[in-house]
């Protein structure tokens, strides 16, 4: 059983440098390109990460993203999906995460049906049954096996701060082989290694044997043109002024002293609600608000409404 | 890249003056670095400088470090780097802590000497009397002692239940490895497997104040915070962070990772560059909030502030700072060394405004003080 698996396995790594080889023609030739076709799926990018992901592409390296809440680093994985039209598989890791949850597990109680029927049925070739049990049939794919056996395929390994020591050191494995074994079947190889995505709060230090293996971009909130574009992109239909307010009102917010500095998903989140509200334009009544769609804390909020909103609104405007 | 040229050379070069300046740019990132360029085709300045910092770098410490040596081996960028985190504010000239010749222990540490006959009784009478003595006024030979028997103290946070699952004998069913268990009988029902929450230690943060006013403690401090983060099993080990608070916030956990408390507090003293300057505990509390306690390393853990509440800043931002940490943690314990002095009253305007966000104050002057400390962050006694 083991060796046909393996065969097949090493037949199916064939074929994947043939596809690799045939899907290198459509990866993008440079981060230009790759910052361009980002664009297409609404995801802007600057030239860091661009090029970051464009390395990602060609060396088949994951990128390790940091960066304060907010400014983009899981949506970055859905946007490479959108713009390579792979599905997007992620993985969010939390305390006490193993690989039953994080790579396969098998289907017991379907095993055990499957035992009893065969009894049922009279069957006594034992070897034939124990073969059967361990079938793919019965195998349960969680998120990194489905990474591995989808091509091509966008892995998002969230969060994985919150996973422990042993997790990472098991990540670090997979993610250099891009393969794994299940004892019961065989080796199972990428045939195109999917491109992965991996995020980190900074709750606790990664350690460094996982970060060496791959590409670190550290997130910086965006300058005012790129995050008005973003919003732009994402809200079409906001009104040109109202974005721009909602945009130089963050700007202007995150340089005071916060508790939580708002991200470009509060931007976007704020923009939408004011226009929900039916604002085409912004004031500094209407911003006090609706402050809550921006500032999480009652500090912040304090903060804001302490700070001269009109005056900023004004400065822009006479700016624009 | 068409030839190992003389522009290999450079780039080399580039990782070693990396290398210099701090960062872990060995040789497989380099290799890396090296074929990053290549598949980026031809060499513009802006490649080079993603391309490094995409693969040289292994963390947000690591950037200014990076455009640092990039702007002198390279020349200036262009354009100026993008503003990060909120800077710093910039420290005192640094002071380094020697150790001296006379502070050697003798490696393996207190085990073995108590393997020598008599040595045990020996120590007894006067390691009762250090017990309570007062760090800061110790001879050098009690000093040594004193550090002996920190080398024993193991701090635990107190057990939480974790998400996380364990086989037990009671608790609800596992049905994953109660039909393993009987698949494994060929189908044949078998006794039930179980499963229950398992309990783990609570992150333990310390905050060491190394300014001039704790200097006297700060050593004894340092190594019963290395201790804190050595004892124990591997779980608890792995949850116990450090930092030094004076006039900069410096994360010191990995310099303490040295086994030998000698190196780790000479590692410590290197990375450290404010000792013996000014507090400025407000604004020390607020950098460690912005940039570690809120992303959720001071959630739900056991802090420990180990400080004399000297604020030379505004007590009430040290006050605002404290509110927000005592929000975010499990509990918030401060240890004053100056506490056990005869007549002592929580005057100092920073104690004074800090104390009404603490669940513990305690004493940090002697191994007691200490061992009462490391009892109250278990959670075994409340002080």
């Amino acid at each position: 059983m083991s060796e046909t698996a393996t065969g097949s396995a090493g037949e199916a790594g064939d074929g994947g440098a043939r596809r690799a080889a045939g899907a290198t023609a459509v990866l993008p030739q440079g981060p230009d390109e790759v910052r361009r076709r980002l664009e297409d799926v609404g995801y802007l990018v600057d030239e860091g990460l661009a090029t970051a992901c464009f390395l990602a592409l060609r060396l088949h390296r994951p990128v390790f993203c940091e960066g304060d809440a907010g400014v983009g680093k899981t949506s970055l994985a859905g946007a490479l999906a959108r713009m390579l039209e792979a599905p997007l598989i992620r993985l969010q890791c939390y305390e006490g995460i193993d690989a039953s949850q994080a790579l396969y597990d098998w289907d017991f109680p379907r095993q055990l049906l499957h035992l009893r029927a065969a009894e049922a049925a009279g069957v006594t070739d034992v070897d034939r049954l124990e073969a059967e049990l361990y079938d793919r049939c019965f195998l349960v794919e969680r998120p990194l096996l489905q990474a591995l056996r989808t091509q091509p395929s966008v892995l998002l390994v969230d969060e994985v701060d919150r996973a422990d020591d042993e997790f990472e050191a098991f990540l670090l494995e997979l993610l250099s082989e891009y393969s794994v074994t299940v004892p019961e079947l065989g080796t199972l190889r990428a045939e195109t290694p999917p491109v992965v995505v991996l995020t980190s709060n900074r709750t606790r230090e990664v350690h460094d044997a996982l970060k060496r293996r791959c590409l670190y971009h550290w997130f910086d909130h965006p300058a005012f043109a790129r995050e008005l574009a973003i919003v732009r992109s994402r809200l079409p239909a906001v009104s040109a002024r109202l974005a721009e307010q909602v945009t130089a009102l963050v700007q202007a917010l995150r340089s005071e002293e916060l508790v939580k500095p708002p991200g470009v998903a509060e931007t976007i989140d704020w923009a939408e609600a004011l226009d929900a509200l039916g604002a085409t334009e912004l004031d500094a009544e209407l911003a006090v608000a609706t402050l809550g769609s921006v500032l999480k804390y009652r500090e912040d909020t304090e903060r804001a409404r302490s700070m001269d909103l009109s005056a900023i609104l004004a400065l822009r405007a006479t700016g624009a | 890249m068409a030839a190992v040229d003389g522009g290999t050379a450079v780039l080399v070069g580039f990782a070693r003056a990396l290398r210099a300046a701090g960062l872990d740019a060995g040789p497989d990132r380099v290799q890396t670095f090296l074929r990053a360029l290549d598949v980026l085709g031809p060499r513009r300045r802006n490649d080079v400088y993603w391309a490094g910092r995409l693969t040289l770098c292994g963390g947000q410490d690591d950037l200014d470090r990076y455009d640092r040596v990039f702007g002198v081996y390279f020349g200036p960028r262009d354009r100026p780097p993008a503003p990060r985190a909120r800077p710093l504010p910039p420290g005192a000239p640094p002071p380094r802590l020697a150790v001296r010749e006379t502070d050697r222990i003798p490696r393996g540490g207190s085990g073995e000497e108590d393997r020598r006959p008599g040595a045990a009784a020996a120590l007894a009478s006067p390691v009762d009397v250090l017990r309570h003595r007062d760090v800061a006024a110790l001879t050098a030979a009690e000093r040594e002692q004193v550090r002996r028997l920190l080398a024993a103290f193991a701090l635990r946070g107190e057990p939480r239940r974790s998400a996380r699952l364990r086989p037990a004998r009671r608790g609800v069913v596992d049905p994953r490895r109660t039909v393993r268990e009987w698949l494994r009988r060929g189908g044949e029902p078998a006794r039930l497997r179980r499963r229950a929450r398992a309990e783990r230690p609570r992150r333990v943060v310390l905050l060491v104040d190394v300014s001039g006013s704790m200097a006297p403690y700060a050593d004894a401090l340092l190594r019963f915070a290395h201790a804190a983060a050595h004892g124990g099993p591997a779980a608890s080990r792995a949850a116990t962070e450090v930092f030094t608070i004076g006039t900069r916030l410096t994360r010191v956990t990995a310099a303490l990772g040295h086994r030998d408390p000698d190196t780790a507090l000479a590692a410590v003293a290197a990375a450290v560059p404010d000792w013996r300057g000014g507090t400025r505990l407000g604004e020390m509390l607020r950098a460690f909030l912005d940039r570690w306690g809120q992303r959720g390393m001071a959630r739900g853990a056991v802090v420990v502030v180990l400080s004399d509440g000297w604020e030379r800043g505004d007590p009430a931002l040290l006050a605002a700072q404290m509110r927000r940490l005592h929000r975010l943690a499990h509990r918030v314990v401060w240890a004053n060394p100056r506490k056990a002095r005869p007549g002592y009253a929580p005057l100092a305007a920073g104690m004074a405004a800090a104390l009404p966000s603490v669940d513990a104050f305690v004493e940090g002057h002697s191994l007691a003080a200490l061992e009462h400390l490391a009892a109250v962050v278990r959670g075994a006694e409340d002080a």
